[in-house]
């Protein structure tokens, strides 16, 4: 029943994906083109973020790091 | 935001009226929707163009490519790519009476709504949430039948000829009579078509040298013998009556735009109900406001006749004026008398008048006996003349369905927009692929609905509107509540950022608007 109820809302989720971008009036071949594009598109977002969030999180952290923390050992 | 207006003691009663606004998401989302849209269809144009795909819909011909392009403009752009994708949703065929319930013809499309088919079946009982059957005239048996099929056997359907020469039957006199003595004014005169009586004798009442002041949301028919006139149109924004009376203010003092000169006339064009918002007008302020500038008021009650007030009178009686302030009532007989036609009603001098110069009256044919005749006997039932109380019965019926069925869809957490007492219901979708679905949704639900996109509606601002009607039953009310809240929760329609609290055992009066949470 849960695999049911599990299956039945991830199906309701895909539905609404298909009213708000309006996949759901066009003709079959326009849809698989969308969906191709919009997960094409979607894949590469998350591939860059995969790659340059951290890399960038973690310079950000030692920039404001070096300014905040570097002042007290300077001045000793 | 809901406000009660008690403005210098004009109303006698609360005007609640809401338009709730637009959430930023929902606006973007819908435009991000008409955005993909507007991508496939220059895609799918492009292929036409270039012969890829077959081309289905019109075309100039071969010759006449090198003229100027007659289908390039944004509505056959809309036309072409986004009506057509959701077309089955309208003109469906109906075969029955257009009751509380009706019986639809099934038919299906093989080339995404390019061409329909027939597949022979009938969905029966459908409960009609569409139809304009304000008071459930639209009957199949019962006395308004009876009569009608009487005077067909005695006058036959045909009038063949125009209210001027040979068309004016007795039985129009007796009607013209009766809706005159309905209204409360001197006299009235009955019009075969209701859209015509607005676009026809607007140009007999107005012309050059005269100021219009129109509404906003006017109806077709309204712009159409505004615009056909030939007076100055200006336009106030929806019943906001500041806007009218700058506008008023700017007439009298300016006058004609280039010679000076005191404007002839001035008419303002309001509707009692309007039909796309559900929004009552504001008739006391502009009565006052009529007053004090001295002009003239035409009213259009198409949809609030029979419909609104204790007596089913209109709007005049529901705000408790003097029908004798307003100078041409006007009214159609399609939506509350289960008929076809309009009427116009005001003092003597201004019906006789139309009568020579209405080009309705000239050259128009005359109204069809049988329908009369459904007129003068819903007309009498209403009144309650037939000896009978099943029209007080009716209208209190249809006041009650109405606040029921607001009450319930506002607490079911649905964006409606308009006045709590009109019988119109629009309820908001915004985003076009939801129009389609909607419809479609509660077509397999077995309710027919009217939903409505651009042309009639702003591009983000899509509606279902529901008409309700004194011929649906509680139970069937609660159907159709039950397979909306449904529909809603499977297409995420439920926006309303102001939940109304459900009332647990008061009766339901005016200060439970103060109770919402957001």
């Amino acid at each position: 029943m849960d695999i049911k109820r599990v299956k039945d809302y991830i199906y309701w989720l895909y539905f609404q994906y298909l009213l708000i971008t309006c996949s759901y009036v066009l003709e079959p071949w326009e849809q698989s083109m969308f969906h191709t594009i919009t997960v094409t598109v979607f894949a590469m977002v998350v591939y860059t973020a995969y790659v340059f969030v951290p890399i960038h999180v973690r310079l950000a952290f030692e920039f404001f790091s070096q300014m905040f923390g570097g002042q007290p050992d300077s001045a000793v | 935001i809901n406000h009660v207006v008690h403005n210098g003691g004009l109303y006698k009663r609360p005007f609640n009226e809401a338009f709730e606004e637009t959430p930023m998401l929902v606006a973007v989302l819908t435009y991000v929707g008409y955005g993909v849209l507007t991508l496939f269809g220059y895609l799918r144009d492009f292929m036409r163009q270039w012969k890829i795909e077959k081309c289905q819909n019109a075309t100039e011909r071969e010759e006449q490519k090198d003229f100027v392009p007659l289908y390039q403009d944004f509505e056959n752009f809309y036309n072409r790519n986004l009506y057509m994708r959701i077309r089955d949703s309208w003109n469906r065929p109906i075969c029955s009476v257009p009751g509380a319930k009706v019986d639809m013809m099934e038919r299906v499309s093989h080339d995404y709504n390019w061409t329909f088919t027939y597949t022979g079946k009938v969905i029966k009982d459908i409960i009609n949430m569409g139809s304009y059957n304000y008071l459930g005239f639209a009957q199949k048996a019962g006395t308004c039948q009876e009569a009608a099929a009487k005077v067909l056997s005695q006058y036959g359907a045909g009038v063949c000829s125009t209210r001027q020469e040979m068309g004016n039957l007795d039985k129009h006199e007796e009607l013209e009579k009766l809706v005159a003595r309905f209204l409360g004014v001197e006299s009235a005169m009955a019009y075969g078509m209701g859209f015509a009586t607005n676009s026809m004798n607007i140009p007999a009442l107005v012309g050059k040298g005269c100021l219009i002041l129109s509404d906003e949301l006017n109806h077709a028919s309204l712009v159409l013998g505004a615009r056909l006139s030939g007076a100055t149109i200006r336009i106030f924004k929806h019943n906001n009556m500041q806007s009218l009376e700058k506008l008023l203010k700017d007439a009298i003092v300016h006058g004609q735009p280039r010679t000076r000169r005191p404007w002839k006339k001035i008419l303002i064009l309001v509707e009692g109900i309007y039909s796309m918002e559900g929004s009552i007008v504001r008739l006391p302020e502009v009565i006052a406001l009529k007053k004090k500038y001295k002009s003239y008021l035409y009213l259009d009650e198409a949809h609030s006749i029979g419909a609104l007030g204790p007596s089913g009178r209109g709007v005049v009686e529901y705000f408790g004026l003097n029908p004798e302030d307003v100078d041409i009532m006007m009214g159609t007989f399609t939506k509350s008398f289960g008929a076809a036609g309009g009427y116009i009603g005001g003092k003597k001098e201004l019906i006789d008048y139309l009568r020579t110069y209405s080009h309705s009256a000239v050259y128009a044919t005359s109204m069809s006996p049988p329908v009369v005749e459904q007129i003068i006997t819903s007309m009498k039932c209403i009144m309650g003349e037939d000896g009978t109380t099943v029209g007080k019965a009716r209208v209190q019926q249809l006041a009650e369905n109405t606040r029921y069925f607001r009450r319930r869809l506002k607490e079911m957490g649905f964006i409606i927009y308009g006045n709590e007492d009109s019988p119109v219901v629009p309820l908001m979708l915004y985003m076009p692929a939801k129009i389609g679905a909607f419809g479609r949704e509660m077509l397999k639900r077995n309710i027919g609905v009217v939903v409505v996109g651009f042309p009639a509606t702003p591009i983000i601002e899509s509606r279902a509107r529901f008409c309700l009607s004194a011929a649906h039953t509680k139970e069937m009310l609660d159907t159709a509540l039950k397979e909306i809240n449904e529909v809603g929760d499977l297409l995420q329609l439920k926006y309303s950022r102001h939940r109304l609290v459900p009332l647990l055992d008061r009766p339901f009066d005016e200060t439970t608007y103060e109770e919402t949470e957001d």
